[in-house]
């Protein structure tokens, strides 16, 4: 509601009945010509030209107090401890006795995603154990520390400190520790050498194999030597490719809850992935259309990251595309896309014309190392990791991967990709 | 009197808008106990996915006795909703908001009760040896657990638009759903000693896909809350599980 109009409704509520007064006042001073009609229309007047002020009155009033009530949550905080806690790297709330947010600093702004405005802190934060832990501390004034995973869409690990604040009337303070970091360092460790040993395994079985052929009976035979050496360079590239690849998702990962911090023109990037991989779709008989209008707004991204992602994409399609067949990759807004406190994003469409990916394939696309076709990945090089890649990256720049495909009609994936948004007020707290 | 305009935005934007502060505030504390028995439900269904993925019996068990509070919650929900209904006879949103409370309390039980059956089979799974499945399983409840999640986001923000999102991507759950159909039905036909687990493994799925379908319900809830609009009928649906049969191959 417009705060002006309120305030010119409420004015013309409570003026009409002083028009109205004046006017049968008129009218019958008019009609009769008595003196009495006019003393009757003043008072009828001043009546309602009285209820209009007091009722002004109330209504001020009554805004007197809210004003006071919002000043109430963050007047204990003097201006150097306010703009300390605004600025502090860790999530922090204050909160009154009844769950009510009074101060949200910046970085819980950032993890709330939505102004927390005296809002309760059960719409906020839903995890058990830590509004248990709030209501234990705000009804015993002791402090409680927990530990809490927020498995999606990024898995989050935090720890929770809460502990009373001895002013009257008493606040309870609310701390989060991002503990995100340390725990995927662990995590990814384990992983990439479960992934790694199993997937190098192939080749390097294959360039030991050959090593041994060679060695033995193939030994003074150069056409097989020849054509074994094609061999085992094809598999160490192989490798190579595989070792790359293992690498970029492992970092992409590791950074994976850190919100990009650059701003990028998501534009200039197609268009350069787009040139990077012209010759390759010329040599795979392929044709490649780009469909980009000018002044596209900026995303918040990191730009080495987007690039890989739009290689990727832009290089299955080529791949996996009919022979002679089309790609075309197109650039538009899609508002409205959003998920929680951002409206609008920039959609990046891959589309080909290839023979398509059977349904139920499709949602495990982005397994790592999930292929389609085995034999298929193989020929073409692909380590099964492609696609993973591309899901990382965009789950770390919030935005959404969709994919659709109808057999022997080709295959489209989309990115969706958030705007970079005005930044988030330097003091998130409430007024 | 700019003072005056400023702080009257304040007022409206912190719901007080009711003559009655009371009202106010049991309106708010009903919104406030919704999204605390949804963090209750999405723990729950997340521990009981996890216990799944990670053979780990003890979070299943956990899973399994934390349903009770669910329930106790529904039921004062309820109560409370019923008061305000009796007492105050809200009108328009207000109206809307109590009945959506009443709803959600509902759709909310019963996913906490989907991921009490999943915890037990999860249970049973763990006595037998481990499955290949499980890790899809599981990244199919981690998509029902983002549904949920944006659901309860949308409600606590009054977000329709968001509402409307979660309600449009259902059909990805019930695709994952469609592909893990196929594929355990034809583990069951080349190695019949896995129908055991197999089965345990497919109602897992069922109900991971139900809890999907719920979250959708709760998405047209907060829709029609914010909106006073519903949600056209034809929901995307792409669970074809109920016209799929798998003819058998004999290996012999």
């Amino acid at each position: 509601m417009n705060s002006t109009d309120t305030y010119w409704t409420a004015v013309a509520r409570f003026l009409w009945p002083a028009l109205v007064g004046l006017a049968a006042g008129i009218a019958l001073a008019i009609w009769q010509g008595a003196q009495t009609a006019w003393i009757v229309a003043g008072i009828a007047l001043l009546v309602a030209l009285l209820v209009a002020y007091l009722a002004h009155q109330g209504r001020l009033f009554l805004a007197e107090q809210a004003a006071e009530i919002g000043d109430k949550s963050s007047a204990f905080l003097t201006p150097v401890a306010r703009a300390t806690l605004a600025w502090l790297p860790d999530p922090l709330m204050l909160l009154d006795q009844g769950g009510r947010v009074l101060f949200a600093n910046t970085a819980m702004y950032n993890v709330i995603g939505v102004p927390p405005e005296n809002k309760q802190v059960s719409m906020l934060l839903r995890t058990p154990v830590v509004l248990e832990a709030v209501s234990h501390t705000a009804a015993t004034g002791e402090s409680v520390a927990v530990e809490y995973i927020t498995p999606v869409p990024v898995q989050r690990h935090y720890q929770a400190h809460t502990a009373t604040l001895k002013v009257q009337p008493p606040v309870t303070m609310l701390l989060l520790h991002d503990l995100t970091a340390i725990k995927r360092t662990e995590q990814m460790r384990a992983d990439f050498v479960a992934n790694a040993s199993h997937e190098l395994r192939t080749p390097l079985a294959a360039v030991s194999g050959f090593i041994d052929t060679l060695k033995g009976h193939a030994r003074d035979d150069a056409q097989a030597r020849d054509r074994f050496l094609d061999i085992m360079s094809v598999e160490a590239g192989r490798m190579r490719r595989l070792i790359e690849d293992l690498l970029s998702l492992t970092r992409i990962e590791l950074n994976e809850h850190v919100r990009p911090s650059g701003v990028v023109q998501i534009d200039r990037i197609v268009r350069e992935t787009f040139a990077a991989l012209s010759p390759l779709a010329r040599t795979d008989n392929i044709t490649l259309e780009l469909c980009a209008p000018d002044g596209v707004p900026a995303v918040a991204g990191e730009r080495d990251e987007l690039i890989q992602l739009f290689q990727n994409l832009i290089h299955n399609a080529i791949k996996y595309g009919r022979d002679g067949g089309h790609v075309w990759v197109t650039l538009k807004p899609a508002p409205g896309a959003g998920g929680r406190g951002s409206a609008s994003m920039l959609c990046v469409q891959v589309k080909d014309d290839g023979e398509g990916i059977p349904q139920d394939a499709v949602p495990r696309l982005t397994e790592r190392f999930y292929r389609v076709d085995v034999k298929r990945s193989r020929e073409k090089g692909g380590t099964g990791l492609g696609l993973a890649i591309v899901k990382h990256i965009v789950n770390r720049h919030q935005g959404r991967l969709t994919i659709e495909s109808k057999a022997g009609e080709g295959s489209t994936f989309t990115i969706f990709l958030p705007l970079a948004r005005a930044e988030a007020p330097a003091d998130a707290a409430v007024t | 009197m700019t003072n005056w305009r400023a702080s009257a935005q304040t007022r409206t934007d912190a719901m007080n808008d009711h003559t009655v502060k009371a009202f106010s505030e049991q309106l708010e504390g009903l919104s406030s106990s919704i999204a605390q028995m949804g963090g209750l439900a999405e723990a729950q269904f997340a521990a009981a996915v996890d216990a799944i993925a990670r053979r780990d019996t003890v979070l299943a068990e956990n899973a399994v006795g934390g349903d009770k509070r669910i329930d106790q919650l529904q039921i004062d929900i309820e109560d409370r909703a019923m008061k305000l209904l009796a007492l105050r006879q809200p009108m328009a949103v207000d109206l809307r908001e109590t009945l959506a409370a009443i709803k959600i309390a509902s759709e909310l039980e019963r996913i906490g009760d989907l991921a009490k059956n999943i915890a037990k089979r999860a249970i049973v799974l763990n006595r037998e040896p481990p499955m290949r499945l499980t890790a899809s399983l599981a990244r199919m409840g981690k998509q029902a657990l983002a549904q949920l999640k944006q659901v309860l986001d949308a409600y606590s923000d009054r977000n329709a638009v968001a509402a409307e999102a979660v309600w449009k991507q259902d059909g990805e759950i019930d695709e994952t759903y469609n592909s893990l159909f196929r594929e355990l039905l034809t583990y069951m036909m080349e190695d019949p000693r896995t129908i055991g687990s197999s089965t345990h493994l497919l109602f897992i799925a069922k109900n991971i896909e139900r809890s999907g379908d719920h979250a959708t319900n709760i998405a047209e809830v907060v829709y029609h809350m914010v909106r006073a609009d519903h949600l056209s009928n034809n929901r995307p649906k792409a669970d074809t599980t109920s016209e799929t049969s798998i003819p058998f191959e004999s290996k012999a």
